[in-house]
């Protein structure tokens, strides 16, 4: 079980509010992300989840149970940390079998678990190594890994692959994934990485100044973005946002639109090639079009267009967003 | 050029260094040379720093003399002794300190450090009312407590430094692991601040095998250790420098055999975390 649910949950340090009130459930099994830009407190979320910062109000339940006064230690999660947190003066096999080793479990079985995880995580050979012997990729499996023996109701993951180079960081993140989907365990991972958010999440929680902004399924963060703010935030390159006249033609204060959602070649917007990308299987363009301001786009490989050339653009108006004065979608 | 200045820099400071050096050494030095003369060339003047008729026989007269193994335990019990009790009280002070620090915590750090500045003898009076009254006077297990308390604030500052050095999401993490606060000191605390705590020791060691003030003041014969020892010679009726030096130098050879031996792990211990 897996099961944990935040009602008005506050966090303040002095006079600052870094969680003005947070109500969330997060279902048994379920992949949930937490995104948003630096400082909006996703972090901080995670840390009370975990009970390593107490709440300023409000209550955290795990499965029913009130464990908002819970140490760490009795709310049978797990977390791993961004600077993989292991223990640098014990082995990989003790650093793993250190969670059983505190449950009180015997030699044999944190022996059999250690296996087993090692196993799962291809670390068997490195057992009897000590963290500074290792990449960077095998001390964050080994940190999943002490994570996975003790079989906790949830994973708490804080920015994981942050420190990774971007190779590894695809691998680590499928992974990730893949274990979520043998273990069907609740796993809460903490990201500012929208990709990472958008692959993994079974369910996306944006976060904006300890406010949540919006949940839901990546598509229907990418295709019914509630605000402005997860318009903006969720998808890459980011949307195009319009004010004025134009908008006002659509019934709107503003209005989005997808770079992929718009194509070169004969349309109503004409405007001056001012940077374009070529990456082969994909094109973007920063097109200056008068008015409306810069516009990105993404076409296919195939879009030859280069900076200084003078292009016609096609937004697909039934993919276009509109919002009102105070940044909320007009459904 | 730039190489030709920097040997003549790196010169320069190696005789500074050496100078240094040398100074501090000489007193002790000239302690074991005159350990080693007989009392009337010991106190020849002008002095002299090398004798015709090197001798043995100040050694063999302070051990004839005195019970110097009492003395050498009593030394080993209150050193090591004051060293392991306030390691005990200081490692969950540093630790609550470095970690889950309050508002207060370095005015509290100050205030234990400007009790070191206090001169002894300001508190001379009461302390040796309250071992008399206790029934400590004179007994080992008082002055253990005594240097305890003496050298508690230097012991809590400097592993209070070290703690700061380790992360504190390690800590953490031994918490989600479900390591209670004990565990979370005995397994991961105190093992990665290894080093620090062996140079806090290694140095609180030092400072209380050569403490005499209180030493001094507090014993009178059972639990006297070997500062007290080289107070006895220095008699009423007269100094005997020979023997004083001998004495002297019998008392502080286990110490400075003990430093010799450690001080890779000193200069580590105390210079740990400058540079990281």
């Amino acid at each position: 079980m897996g099961q944990i649910s935040l009602k008005q949950v506050r966090k303040s340090f002095g006079d600052v509010h870094v969680i003005p009130g947070v109500d969330l459930d997060i279902n048994d099994g379920e992949f949930v992300v937490f995104v948003g830009p630096s400082g909006c407190g996703k972090s901080t979320l995670l840390r009370l989840i975990a009970g390593l910062e107490d709440t300023s109000g409000g209550i955290i339940a795990i499965d029913g149970k009130d464990a908002t006064y819970l140490p760490p230690a009795k709310r049978g999660l797990a977390m791993v940390f961004q600077s993989y947190a292991l223990y640098p003066h014990m082995t990989v096999r003790k650093n793993i079998s250190f969670p059983l080793k505190m449950a009180g479990l015997s030699e044999a079985e944190q022996a059999k678990k250690v296996e087993a995880a090692a196993k799962v995580l291809n670390l068997s050979s490195y057992l009897d190594r000590r963290p500074g012997q290792l990449s960077g990729g095998q001390r964050q499996r080994v940190a999943i890994g002490r994570a996975i023996v003790r079989e906790p109701a949830a994973f708490l993951f804080d920015e994981p692959l942050s420190n990774l180079d971007a190779a590894l960081r695809v691998v680590m993140r499928q992974e990730i994934s893949e274990l979520h989907q043998t273990l069907k365990t609740t796993m809460i991972y903490v990201t500012h990485d929208q990709v990472e958010a958008m692959t993994m999440a079974d369910k996306i929680v944006v976060l904006n100044a300890g406010n949540i902004e919006q949940v839901g399924s990546p598509l229907d963060l990418y295709h019914h973005p509630r605000n402005l703010f997860v318009a903006g935030f969720i998808g890459s390159p980011k949307m195009n946002l319009i004010d004025g006249a134009e908008a006002a033609k659509h019934d709107a204060h503003t209005i989005g639109i997808r770079p992929e959602h718009i194509t070169v070649g004969a349309g109503p917007w004409t405007g001056k090639v001012a940077l374009s990308e070529h990456l082969g299987s994909d094109t973007f363009l920063k097109v200056e079009v008068p008015v409306l301001g810069t516009m990105t786009v993404r076409g296919s490989g195939d879009v030859m267009a280069r900076a200084g050339d003078t292009i016609s653009l096609s937004p697909d108006l039934s993919k276009l967003h509109r919002f009102d004065t105070n940044g909320m979608a007009i459904a | 050029m730039a190489r030709a200045i920097s040997t003549q820099r790196k010169f320069i400071t190696t005789i500074a260094a050496w100078g240094v050096a040398l100074t501090i050494f000489f007193p002790v030095f000239w302690m074991i040379l005159t350990s080693f003369k007989t009392e009337s060339s010991a106190v020849a003047s002008p002095p002299e720093l090398f004798t015709a008729t090197w001798t043995l026989e100040n050694y063999a007269e302070v051990w004839a003399r005195s019970d110097y193994p009492r003395f050498f335990w009593n030394s080993v019990v209150i050193s090591i002794g004051s060293t392991l009790l306030g390691l005990a009280i200081a490692i969950p002070a540093a630790w609550s300190m470095a970690f889950v620090p309050g508002k207060r915590t370095k005015d509290l750090l100050m205030w234990m450090l400007s009790t070191k500045m206090m001169p002894a003898v300001a508190v001379l009076i009461p302390l040796y009312l309250l071992f008399q009254r206790l029934g400590l006077f004179d007994t080992k297990i008082g002055l253990v407590l005594a240097l305890m308390l003496m050298n508690l604030p230097i012991i809590v500052w400097m592993l209070y430094t070290y703690f700061k050095e380790i992360p504190g999401e390690i800590l953490e993490a031994a918490r989600m692991d479900g390591a209670g606060l004990w565990s979370e000191i005995r397994y991961v605390l105190t093992p990665m601040a290894v080093p620090g705590i062996a140079s806090t020791m290694l140095l609180n060691i030092i400072l209380a095998w050569n403490e005499a003030f209180w030493t001094i003041t507090l014993t009178t014969t059972k639990a006297a250790p070997l500062s007290a020892f080289i107070a006895s010679f220095s008699a009423p009726q007269g100094l005997f420098y020979a023997k004083l030096s001998a004495a002297s130098a019998m008392a502080i050879m286990p110490i400075l055999i003990i430093g010799w031996f450690s001080q890779k792990q000193l200069v580590r211990g105390l210079t740990f975390g400058a540079v990281k």
